[in-house]
């Protein structure tokens, strides 16, 4: 998790952000990573949103954690999304542990990590901090906002504060509102990392140990959340891990227990327990339809950006329901908006993977509404 | 494009917002915005069809139109299309009470089953018809609730629906129908094309 801060580009916000729990910040850095080139007329810009435990470093490979960025399966030369034709934004969200402002810092106070004095962050909080990025680079509207899952949700929030700022908007496998399912598994994964004792009340970092364990398994039970069943019976069934047969002891006997461990492991090694908790936290927070009087329908009122929404029949994290409600409410209010359920068993997981038939779609999407961005005066 | 679709793009005015419920790939929702810049959006079952038109940049969703209509606020758009499938919906009778609850007009054309070589086919051969508007066979087609122009007329006065305008399509050849020559555009035209509100 310890990076080298010159593989880490930052804008420091020096505007004061007041948050929605009430206290403001200033002078914070966000951090952020870009491919490909902005084009002179500056209409290729696409500003991708990550999602919980993702970070800036989208595509190629991570120079932190030295492999595969979290969408290279998307993003890339000649991918659906094209850094040969876009210029592609990432800021890692505020809370972060990837550069961006979070539980990590130092706070100026006493010159300690912030631990549990980092402010609780929402949704509408990472979508303020990161909007300095547009000023940054001089863009007054960008082509499309991307982003699955938590992504998602920062990009139907961008797109109800900042109506005007892009021509177009894909949220994925994602949501209007965090469900009592959603909020449950959010809150088994922050007890994991609670009752780890290393965990400490979130003072973990002046002994440079981390909680590792509460962390793992965190992770283990989410990732469950992102396969679907059949996709995990594929995969696994009931195969054992290099053995032939059980060996009555609660070492990983099957894959799938091997698997997860895995899982677990290596995420410890990138990911901050703290940053987890304040993520987690703001998407259980999130409901858009609550900033508006009359609900989710105001919310995109008169609003003049083409949606595409994305869900996935196998996703039951973000089922297809919850695609249809924000459809539903855009239908409502008048707006521009396609809708797609690709059919796989990847379950929530199908954004991240080759999935020809979404990959497609978003390449049809992406490169039509380029064409009529382009004709746009 | 067919016939039918250019009648259809022939009776809209410019700029007006319409729904093309059953779109298939998009091909009349982009005459239409091409030829009249119309603000066109559709609604198709068919994940395929769904991802062609989004792939031409329109605003499609995927869904059934049987169920999902609901969704849609009274009187959404100007014109709501629905291009020879009302037959196939298990409830064609609620199906075009939401689209007249949707649209302030509606564009409904059927495939005649009161064409003569429909008639024809029952009466000579004894069998199931199979014609150009009407290709597959009974055991195989997805069409429920097969109706002549006459029928549907009947259907709209019956439910009280003015009828602003019919056409007949008989192969390249249109005309009007009215109440006076309704009985032999019954027979003559293979796909009636309604205006209704």
């Amino acid at each position: 998790m310890n990076y080298k801060i010159e593989n880490i580009k930052q804008i420091i916000v020096t505007k004061p952000l007041k948050l929605d729990c009430g206290q403001t910040i200033k002078n914070f850095p966000i951090a952020y990573e870009t491919y490909g080139e902005l084009n002179e007329e500056k209409n290729n810009a696409i500003l991708i949103f990550h999602a919980l435990s993702g970070d800036q470093f989208v595509t190629g490979i991570n120079p932190v954690t030295n492999k595969d960025g979290w969408w290279n399966a998307a993003v890339g030369s000649g991918k659906a999304v094209d850094t040969e034709k876009y210029f592609i934004i990432c800021a890692n969200v505020l809370g972060g542990c990837m550069g961006s402002f979070g539980p990590k810092n130092l706070n100026d106070a006493d010159n300690e990590p912030y631990g549990l004095k980092f402010p609780v962050i929402t949704i509408r909080d990472m979508i303020r901090a990161q909007e300095s990025l547009l000023e940054h680079f001089n863009i007054k509207k960008l082509l499309s906002v991307l982003g699955g899952s938590m992504g998602g949700m920062q990009l139907l929030q961008f797109c109800a504060l900042y109506p005007d700022k892009t021509f177009s908007a894909v949220p994925i496998a994602s949501t209007a509102s965090h469900n009592a399912q959603q909020i449950a598994l959010n809150e088994l994964a922050r007890q994991a990392i609670m009752s780890d004792p290393i965990w400490n009340k979130g003072n973990y970092y002046k002994d440079k140990k981390i909680p590792k364990n509460g962390l793992a398994v965190a992770r283990m039970a989410a990732h469950i959340t992102y396969m679907s069943d059949k996709g995990l019976q594929e995969r696994f069934g009931r195969k054992l891990q290099e053995k032939k047969d059980y060996e009555f002891t609660f070492d990983a006997d099957f894959q799938i227990e091997s698997y997860l461990r895995h899982q677990g492991n290596v995420f410890v090694d990138r990911f901050d327990a703290n940053s987890y908790l304040y993520i987690s936290r703001a998407m259980d927070y999130f409901d858009l339809s609550k900033q508006f009087k009359n609900g989710l329908v105001e919310a995109f009122q008169n609003h003049k950006t083409k949606f595409l929404i994305i869900s996935f029949s196998s996703d039951w994290l973000y089922p297809t329901k919850n695609s249809k409600d924000i459809v539903i409410a855009l239908n409502a209010s008048g707006a521009n908006v396609a809708f797609a359920e690709i059919k796989t068993d990847k379950g929530h997981d199908s954004f991240l993977v080759n999935e020809p038939e979404f990959l497609e779609t978003l390449k049809g999407f992406l490169d039509s509404n380029f064409e009529i961005f382009k004709n746009e005066k | 494009m067919k016939n039918e679709f250019k009648i259809i793009t022939n009776l809209l005015p410019i700029q007006s917002r319409v729904l093309d419920v059953g779109c298939g790939d998009g091909t009349l929702i982009e005459a239409l915005i091409k030829q009249k810049n119309i603000d066109a959006r559709g609604i198709e079952l068919k994940e395929s069809k769904v991802k062609q038109c989004i792939s031409k940049g329109l605003s499609v969703i995927q869904g059934n139109a049987e169920t999902e209509l609901s969704q849609f606020p009274d009187k959404a758009f100007d014109f709501v299309i629905l291009s020879q499938t009302l037959q196939a919906f298990y409830q064609p009778e609620n199906v075009l009470d939401e689209l007249l609850r949707v649209g302030k007009k509606v564009i409904i054309s059927i495939p005649n089953f009161g064409y003569w070589r429909v008639r024809t086919s029952l009466l000579f051969l004894g069998k199931m018809p199979v014609t150009k508007s009407l290709p597959d066979f009974w055991y195989n087609t997805p069409n429920l609730h097969m109706c002549s122009i006459k029928d549907f007329y009947q259907l709209c006065d019956k439910k009280k629906i003015k009828i602003d305008k019919i056409i007949g399509i008989n192969n390249e050849k249109i005309s009007s129908i009215n109440r006076i020559n309704l009985e032999m555009k019954n027979l003559l035209s293979e796909v009636g094309i309604f205006l209704i509100s």
